[in-house]
């Protein structure tokens, strides 16, 4: 609780730097890290990288966190959070879709990974493998999905592959 | 006669007088001293939902920012926005580690408490789980965000969170303790 009182993960310590919560980690990073730039120079495109990432930040996971989750599955009923959780999902990914619909290239804002890709994918991810989300109705995103799944950067980043996930067999 | 230049217009604030997420961007418009419009979005009628206002923010959420041609919904990017567009008074220091301290407990705020009692939550759990079971559930997301951000602001507090300067974690006002005497006093 040291490194994030929140009692969140992620949290990154770099030299003496200790920071909690996604959005900080990655800023910090964007700043002590400039290779590879994950937010354009543009302003009006940078606003739109941030405004996505607090879609998902704000308006979508914290909705379906495991506190809440089981809050509604112990004090609605067993299976009333799946509805739940869809309607966030649902009302994040129109949101996303319809905004960029005009600007995605290969990747969300574009050809070049943004950091609107950053917190895309994983949210896209948990909504197609945890709470089965129908992605047809998000075409753009569903593209998105399989670009990301590609990618070696994020392929290297997904849940399986990581020291904790349970082994299989 | 030359004639005058015509004067840069205002950014237009569209806000609802009790949400917090407008209440951030009014403090920081009003801290950086940039004059804007108000133009309000009543919550209660519905009027997020107005065609019109969807345009300008897809998630039917009150604030969002006209700045000549730039459009933009949600707190957070409109508060890193103005602070690039508009760098006097910065809200955020120069070093990384006060800077990622003040994202952080922002990011507390907007992703830990705030959306954990927004109105569709509230309202969701009064009419699922019973009237007034909100008030509890409310209580302790606000408790747990608060406990944290005490514990991480005591070693750098001093007039304000982060010293003496006001910093972006002026979206810790005392809205969210009147709402929670509010919420305690129900």
């Amino acid at each position: 609780m040291k490194l994030n009182p929140m009692k969140f993960v992620p949290a990154l310590v770099d030299g003496d730097a200790v920071i909690g919560d996604s959005y900080a980690i990655a800023l910090y990073l964007e700043d002590k890290y400039p290779q590879r730039p994950l937010l354009p120079q543009d302003l009006k495109k940078k606003a739109l990288n941030i405004q996505i990432a607090s879609i998902v930040c704000s308006g979508i996971q914290p909705l379906h966190n495991l506190t809440l989750v089981r809050f509604i599955e112990q004090k609605v009923g067993t299976g009333e959070s799946i509805p739940w959780v869809q309607q966030q999902i649902d009302r994040g990914f129109t949101a996303v879709e319809n905004m960029i619909k005009g600007c995605a290239g290969k990747f969300a804002m574009g050809d070049e990974v943004q950091l609107a890709d950053v917190f895309l994918a994983p949210q896209i991810f948990a909504a197609v493998t945890r709470y089965q989300t129908d992605m047809s109705n998000y075409p753009t995103l569903a593209r998105l999905h399989g670009q990301y799944m590609t990618h070696p950067a994020f392929e290297a980043a997904l849940p399986d592959r990581q020291p904790d996930a349970p082994s299989s067999g």
